[in-house]
């Protein structure tokens, strides 16, 4: 009578069931390496890890298969470089304007619309890219094919605008303010502030913005697909149509892929490749986050 | 010797919001001399510390009226078209809580004279040196000026911070209760540096210590609800004070 | 030798002008490109638009199989980030040790925040659709879609535990409540908005995810409705995708159209979280 026994195991079953649906998040990464994993091992047994990496063709559904990542990591690297080209600088550049040059009046009402803005889907994103961008481009470059890396990267930089202003601003106003007192009572502009004690400060934070950026435009798949091109293509250059990791599984998926097929493998070789890709920037964007703490 | 006025305050009243801070405040700061102002929390001495510099207008709420007459150049420094960078280039401030850059030391207190476009290495370690040799430091950290500061104690830290105003050669610095986050013996060694600092450089300190005041200072003045109570040689004004309110807070009845 | 204050001054002003001009440009592109869209799309949307299936001829195709299939989609995973989300959080919060586990389960929550959306399709495909055989059904894009929304969830959830005043939680136990009676009966109902606001933002970024639903088998050309949560679908998404990679200019209205409910219903979930935010802000007195 009144022991702590008596009410305990329907409680219990309730925390035994919250630790499982937290344990979840860990089950879902290992059930992503693994099934990437367990799916792309037959595929690197029949052709070898070398062919994969060397091979500048991508062809895998032709009688003489080619297996070569390089053109679809390539189509990769060059819309991330671009969008990141553009997206970086002006990002962190409206970031410091936003924390250092305007009111808290002011980035309280912006702040809520860049966050709309960074929300919206990226399918949408692909229309802007095929149906606005590359008519307005092609005006400039009439060679413009109806595909292109560079309308597609473009694009791209836009959609992650918002994610690297809203986390450098983050990271801007994380500086303490005594600091800034201390440079303007030194004579300093608010600029020369900004430039030369905010942004060093805030740089740990700032990189760390950056690289998900980068992140984020890796695995970016909607654009590319719409915009970039179909055909996986070893080029450099921007003007060209190329397929990019991303758009090449989309383009798989779209038809058929019956279990165990070759098809259906490479998308899982691809994919594993991208997860390495994006967990080495995760990880390095973790690196530069856990460095904050230390500057002050 | 003659004394001279460094700084003439006429008429500065001083609101926040609505609110008025500063009440028809009259003072002279007398050239190279350090004087203090003393006074419960919430007197105003702050307030009217930072009016000097025009640290104020970083708050878009707050407005001064009245005149703060720089001498010899007999500038008004709170007129409009008074532009603050020249004022801070001859006004330095040191704060409360230190506040050194995460920057190497040397670059912290190069920091004010590469503003200013000094470029010349050699001119550049001549007066990071000299002001630190100002501010008592020199000796505990002429072999680690590569070093972060923030890997100094918060009394060095603090003397790194004076040492960074006074590089470029201020006419004024102010100091805003600048050993009241730190030890006893921080405290009493920037104390000691003060003696050495009014040689060069007029000096208007805010402190709340009593003590302090009457230790370190030439000149006080006694604040009170926003209005200057009373003011004049440090000696006499502790050993007799002429308002009865002062007397009250120097015998402790309040504070 | 001093460079003159008048030309830093110059500086800084040109810098906040360039500033100014990098932030006013960007807002101004993005909004033409959606205003462009809603001129190009808007017109399009009639009551035949919502009501009508697609169809090969451009003016005859209509959205009802996308957004049925949407809203069905929804719900499924709504109610499974519910579930498993709140729960997550709160064993994160209430029940948890600091010490390895617990940072293992959090650094997958941001790694798994972080991760591209195609990823979760494929593990997806090869674990609900083969695996456990659910086939490209309504089911598999639910469970696949609250993986995906999972860690915005249990962000919001475990803040909003957190925002609650423990003195309160005190008070619970004093009065003999349970650890879980407490939960029940205080700290999930005066955290309720919190978590709203969470499930909320989770559902308007799973509202227009195309890639993973893509790599499940979603189908593209669905002329029917789904009956069960076994049966195929489609949703908004992938109908705009489907119709732009049309070569004819008249489905690219469609999907102009298509585009503009979407953005539609994103902003609209995205404000009403914006908006419990700030109420909950203003009418919290503890």
């Amino acid at each position: 009578m009144g022991t702590r026994q008596s009410r305990g195991w329907v409680e219990k079953i309730f925390e035994t069931w919250f630790a499982a649906c937290a344990y979840l998040s860990v089950a879902v990464t290992a059930g992503i390496v693994l099934t990437l994993v367990w799916e792309s091992w037959p595929f690197f047994q029949q052709v070898g890890l070398v062919e994969f990496l060397f091979e500048k063709e991508w062809t895998p559904l032709f009688s003489d298969a080619k297996f070569g990542i390089q053109p679809l990591l390539l189509g990769t690297l060059m819309t991330t470089l671009i969008a990141c080209a553009v997206a970086v600088p002006l990002g962190i550049l409206i970031a410091a304007t936003l924390s250092e040059f305007m009111s808290s009046r002011m980035r309280q009402v912006i702040k809520p619309v860049i966050e709309l803005l960074a929300g919206i889907p990226s399918v949408i994103f692909g229309y802007f890219a095929l149906i606005v961008v590359t008519p307005f481009l092609q005006k400039w470059i009439p060679s413009l094919p109806g595909f292109s890396l560079l309308a597609a990267g473009l694009t791209m930089s836009f959609m992650i605008l918002p994610l690297i202003v809203s986390l450098s601003e983050d990271a801007l106003q994380a500086v303490p303010s005594s600091l800034r007192e201390a440079s303007q009572a030194l004579g300093g502009t608010v600029w020369e502030t900004t430039w030369k004690v905010i942004l060093p400060s805030a740089s740990s934070g700032i990189i760390s913005a950056c690289i998900l950026g980068v992140s984020r435009a890796i695995g970016e798949t909607m654009v590319v697909a719409i915009a970039a091109g179909q055909q996986p293509h070893w080029t450099l250059d921007p003007t060209e149509p190329a397929a990019t990791m991303t758009a090449f599984m989309v383009q798989v998926a779209l038809g058929d892929l019956p279990h165990g097929s070759l098809g259906y493998q490479t998308v899982f070789v691809v994919g594993l490749t991208l997860l390495l890709m994006t967990l080495a920037f995760n990880f390095l964007a973790l690196q530069f986050r856990s460095r904050i703490r230390k500057s002050f | 010797m003659v004394e001279s006025s460094k700084l003439s305050v006429q008429n500065l009243q001083f609101f926040y919001k609505s609110q008025q801070v500063l009440k028809n405040i009259f003072l002279d700061v007398t050239e190279k001399k350090v004087t203090a102002l003393m006074g419960p929390s919430g007197c105003g001495k702050t307030t009217l510390l930072r009016c000097v510099n025009l640290m104020h207008e970083l708050i878009p709420e707050a407005s001064a009226h009245g005149k703060i007459l720089l001498q010899p150049q007999n500038v008004n420094l709170l007129s409009d078209d008074m532009d603050p960078l020249w004022v801070r280039q001859r006004v330095g401030m040191v704060f409360q809580k230190p506040n050194p850059f995460p920057k190497s030391l040397f670059e912290n207190v190069a920091y004010g004279l590469r503003l200013r476009g000094l470029k010349n290495k050699s001119e550049l370690s001549g007066r990071v040196e000299v002001a630190l040799k100002q501010a008592g430091l020199w000796v505990e950290v002429s072999d680690r000026m590569t070093h972060s500061a923030l890997s100094l104690s918060g009394g060095q830290q603090q003397r790194l911070c004076i040492a960074r105003a006074l590089a470029v050669e201020p006419e004024v610095l102010l100091l805003d209760e600048p050993t009241s986050a730190l030890d006893p013996i921080s405290t009493a060694h920037i104390e000691e540096q003060l003696s050495e600092i009014k040689k060069q450089v007029t000096v208007m300190m805010v402190t709340h210590n009593l003590h302090q005041a009457a230790r370190c200072s030439d000149e006080t003045v006694f604040m009170l609800a926003g209005e200057i109570i009373e003011k004049g040689k440090s000696q006499k004004l502790f050993t007799n004070p002429q308002d009865k309110r002062t007397e009250s807070y120097i015998t402790g009845r309040f504070g | 030798m001093e460079t003159s204050t008048s030309r830093r001054k110059l500086f800084n002003q040109l810098m906040k002008i360039l500033g100014l001009l990098g932030l006013g440009l960007s807002l101004v592109i993005l909004l033409t490109l959606i205003f462009d869209l809603i001129i190009r799309g808007g017109s399009r949307i009639d009551f035949n638009f919502l009501t009508s299936f697609p169809s090969r001829r451009p003016s005859e195709a209509g959205l009802l199989s996308a957004w049925v299939g949407t809203l069905f989609v929804m719900l499924i995973t709504a109610v499974m980030t519910i579930l498993v989300g709140v729960s997550a959080a709160i064993y994160l919060e209430e029940y948890a040790k600091p010490g390895p586990m617990s940072r293992l389960i959090e650094l997958n929550i941001l790694n798994l925040s972080a991760m591209p959306s195609i990823l979760y399709g494929l593990l997806a495909l090869g674990i609900f659709v083969h695996q456990f055989r659910l086939g490209a059904s309504l089911l598999t894009a639910g469970l696949t879609l609250s993986l995906l929304v999972l860690p915005i969830v249990i962000v919001s959830s475990r803040e909003a535990l957190r925002a609650l005043p423990p003195n309160l939680k005190e008070a619970s136990f004093a009065l003999g409540a349970t650890r879980f009676q407490t939960l029940i009966y205080y700290q999930l109902p005066s955290s309720l908005s919190g978590i709203m606001t969470g499930v909320i933002l989770a559902l308007s970024r799973a509202i227009g995810e195309t890639a993973p639903l893509i790599t499940i088998g979603a189908l593209t050309y669905i002329a029917f409705l789904p009956k069960s949560i076994m049966d195929p679908f489609t949703v908004l998404p992938i109908q705009l995708f489907n119709w732009l990679s049309r070569p004819q200019p008249a489905f690219h209205v469609n999907a102009a159209a298509a585009g503009v409910i979407l953005l539609f219903l994103t902003l609209s979930l995205n404000l009403l979280a914006i908006y419990i935010r700030i109420r909950v802000r203003k009418s919290v007195k503890w």
